[in-house]
């Protein structure tokens, strides 16, 4: 638990209704040393001025809603411990997607590229009257995949994409077409490779691993970007 | 005021399990399908679920449905209409298979078939014999993977999403018949009318009217609101699950599983209380019964910490193997939120609002029905529907069974109803429109009343003290005039915030609108009820021969329905009559 203290917010605002331009307010809140996350405070603030707009949903990192930039890092307002922050928090919109107010972005780009992977499994083979068989070890190949919450921490750290969003599937979009490549039940492994085969779409990943830096899930999309390209080499040769 | 009007064959309010699963159908149907939701759809809550989803696959050891059956009705107490309990059970297998197939990644057997675990009041042999593996799971994220491979498949049969559209209110006909939703564009403030032949309310629970809970914040019971006003009762609103392990102080949920896979419950000695409680059970009996037995330990100065009022989950004796492949999000989540290593030390834990049993009547075919008879138009499933499979305490992994099942019974109904609908849809009446419009309007021109905040925390606060785990009569009846004391503060909320733009402060408004609704419901049924079952435990309701547990079968063994105009209460025979087998007959409950 915190201590009772006075934490300085320095908010990114911005309202297209009625403000010309986005501004950086300054907001002090006053903890009673029974807020844990930063979550907490935010809703607070939000009960003194309801002005303040973020998206909040499930307050346990499993729904992705609340990310935002948070003194210079992506990452969720509920995980980030309020201990762990200093008497001055910066919070600003998610970087380089449109804001369309305060800290809330328009994500349709990052959704745009999800879904350009084809987030599906795809099994032409008549489906058995049971489940299709997978051997615990040929399952144990999507932990680290599977969990992502597309909260969008990744792909909006990620320079690449800042420079790119259009092109680049980015880091979370690559996370998930590893996972169906990896899923042995899924028969369309080099229809997925051949997806991603174009200068922008995958290779514009360069390693900077801004990505594993910032996942509130502590996945690795690098790794997986790197087993794609492995892949892509293997089936060049 | 001109409004933007849109057509569909159906619309779906809410995309969870239940309504992304309904999606599915309809779209593959190649039916003109529109999906409402608050958030983006793997943001709903059916993301949170941990443990499991049951299905007598017996992919471990024996098991059938009619076992599953059978802990069902037992665990509803007997308060669930039993054709819909067998019609679940006896779905559970197709419909897991089918979200396997969907791409859903559960947890693997050795032999390569679908990994499932023991779960709170899952047995075998009716009842009779040991604990049974039916839970079946993708690690302690299975509502993760569930929402997600559900969403994936909706991609694939290109499903129309709203993104951040609020339901306002449900449109009915002058015959009545439900012709489809207003809502807003959370994004821009706009409003339109969403007609369709067929409408599904799949927007979840309302576990936000109470203080402590598990829920998300968008769990406001809009489904509940919205049905209410439009002269919709709602079924046995009384019932609420506590689930037995929220983190102490957070709220957030520590899965039965954990119990699953051998965790116990210790109280401030270190004793396995449950022993005392449920013999033959233990940890995992019925989440009523253990919520009971916690808050009891607490009661009696037996509880943890400094204050006492916790009591502790401990896994420290499993392999930590175990718990980092089985539990690893429940270790993620106790680190988080309680601070604590689940392989070092035990968890605080303590019974936390977790789940509304009640909700909007239907059959099982989702059929809205309201005095015997179908609502036109309407189809409701998943936490805001009452079917009822659930009763009065719901067993766990019974709510992703539920999702799957009656989502897609639902999708089945409305495709059958909309080919035999004639293509021209009746006038929505304007009074309809207005009636809604003028919510909102309120909103932009209501001075001097009651902080939005405020009046939420005043209905939490009584929600808990007055209807918690154990219910007093006094403090029922109390609760009653307090609640509705603060309806009259929500009529008249104020925000300060007049933005078009993403107005979060209008949305939370509209959304207490909704939660009190849900607050009168339950208050003013449990008031009524002087029998205890299920989760429902009055102090008043004693223990007799006649009345095992305080169970009132001559007297209670009807469903509540709450309207609201006049806070008016009714009641309805619960259906002890199955679709094929015999009926599971009334017992005293024990574990």
């Amino acid at each position: 638990m915190s201590k009772q203290r006075t934490l300085h917010f320095k908010i990114y605002r911005y309202d297209p209704d009625k403000d010309a331009a986005p501004y950086m307010q300054d907001i002090s809140l006053e903890l009673d040393g029974t807020e844990r996350k930063l979550l907490d405070a935010l809703t607070k603030l939000k009960a003194k001025d309801d002005s303040v707009s973020y998206r909040r949903s499930c307050r346990e990192g499993v729904c992705g809603s609340d990310a935002m930039n948070i003194n210079g890092k992506n990452g969720l307002a509920c995980l980030t411990d309020l201990d762990a922050l200093g008497d001055t928090v910066t919070l600003r919109p998610l970087p380089g997607l449109p804001v369309i107010r305060d800290l809330i972005v328009d994500m349709t780009q990052f959704f745009k590229q999800y879904h350009s992977i084809k987030p599906y499994v795809v099994n032409n083979t008549p489906a058995p009257e049971r489940e299709r068989l997978q051997s615990p070890e040929d399952r144990e190949e999507l932990n680290g995949l599977y969990e992502c919450i597309l909260c969008a921490c990744c792909s909006t750290s990620c320079p690449s994409f800042w420079w790119n969003p259009d092109k680049f599937v980015g880091p979370a979009g690559l996370l998930a077409a590893y996972r169906f490549i990896a899923d042995t039940r899924d028969e369309t492994t080099n229809d997925r490779l051949d997806n991603l085969e174009d200068p922008y779409r995958l290779f514009r990943c360069h390693t900077i691993m801004n990505c594993v830096d910032v996942c509130p899930k502590s996945l690795n999309p690098t790794k997986a970007i790197g087993k794609i390209k492995e892949m892509m080499l293997a089936r060049s040769v | 005021m001109n409004i933007a009007k849109r057509n569909f064959d159906a619309v779906i309010v809410g995309a969870g399990g239940a309504g992304m699963r309904a999606a599915v159908q309809l779209a593959e149907a190649g039916l003109k399908t529109a999906v409402l939701s608050k958030v983006f759809p793997t943001r709903s809550h059916t993301v949170a679920a941990q443990g499991g989803v049951s299905a007598s696959l017996g992919n471990s050891e024996p098991d059938n449905w009619h076992w599953h059956m059978y802990d069902t009705v037992k665990g509803s107490d007997w308060l669930g209409d039993q054709d819909a309990i067998e019609f679940m059970c006896k779905k559970a297998v197709e419909v897991v298979v089918e979200l396997e197939h969907y791409g859903m990644p559960f947890d693997r057997l050795d032999n390569g078939k679908i990994y499932q675990r023991p779960f709170g009041g899952h047995l075998s042999h009716f009842g009779e014999g040991k604990p049974v593996r039916r839970a079946c799971a993708a690690a302690d994220r299975t509502g993760h993977a569930m929402l997600h491979a559900l969403y994936q498949r909706n991609v694939r049969a290109n499903t129309q999403f709203f993104v951040e559209w609020m339901a306002l209110d449900l449109l009915r006909g002058v015959d009545g018949r439900v012709l489809g939703v207003i809502a807003m564009e959370m994004e821009t403030g706009e409003i339109t009318v969403f007609q369709a032949k067929a409408t599904l309310f799949a927007s979840g629970g309302s576990g936000r009217i109470y203080y402590s809970s598990t829920n998300a914040f968008i769990n406001t019971g809009d489904g509940l609101g919205m049905a209410a006003r439009a002269g919709i009762p709602l079924e046995d609103m009384e019932f609420w699950q506590f689930h037995p392990t929220g983190v102490a102080g957070a709220g957030v949920l520590i899965t039965e599983g954990v119990r699953g896979e051998g965790g116990i419950l210790r109280n401030s000695s270190g004793e396995a209380f449950m022993e005392r409680y449920a013999p033959n059970a233990k940890d995992l009996a019925s989440r009523d019964v253990v919520s009971r037995a916690m808050v009891t330990e607490i009661n009696e100065g037996r509880g943890c910490g400094p204050n006492k009022d916790h009591v502790l989950l401990d896994i420290t004796h499993l392999d930590p193997k175990v718990i980092l492949s089985r539990l690893p999000g429940i270790r993620e989540i106790s680190i988080q939120f309680a601070g604590v290593d689940p392989i070092k030390a035990p968890i605080p834990v303590v019974p936390t609002c977790h789940y509304q049993m009640g909700g909007v009547p239907t059959n099982y075919h989702g059929e809205v029905v309201v005095g015997g008879q179908r609502v036109e138009g309407f189809y409701a499933a998943g936490e805001v529907a009452c079917a009822s499979v659930h009763g009065a305490n719901r067993l766990g992994t019974n709510s992703l069974l539920d999702l799957l099942v009656f989502g897609k019974s639902s999708g089945e109904s409305m495709i059958e109803f909309i080919k035999s609908e004639p293509s021209a849809l009746p006038e929505v009446p304007q009074s309809e429109i207005d009636r809604s419009l003028a919510r909102v309007n309120r909103l932009d021109t209501q001075t001097g009343g009651a902080n939005v905040d405020e009046a939420r925390l005043a209905m939490q606060r009584t929600m808990q003290a007055h209807a918690g785990v154990f219910r007093f009569k006094d403090l029922l009846s109390e609760g009653v005039t307090k609640i509705l004391d603060i309806e009259k503060q929500v009529a008249q909320t104020e925000i300060k915030d007049k933005s078009k733009v993403w107005n979060t402060a209008r949305i939370e408004a509209l959304e207490l609108e909704n939660l009190i609704e849900v607050a009168k419901a339950t208050m003013i049924s449990a008031n009524a009820r002087t029998e205890s079952r299920g989760a429902h435990v009055r102090d008043d309701a004693l223990d007799t021969p006649e009345t095992p547990n305080g169970r009132d079968d001559v007297n209670w063994l009807k469903h509540t329905l709450w309207y609201r105009d006049g806070n008016r209460l009714d009641y309805k025979p619960v259906n002890l009559k199955p679709l094929t087998v015999e009926t599971v007959a009334l017992k005293k409950r024990t574990y």
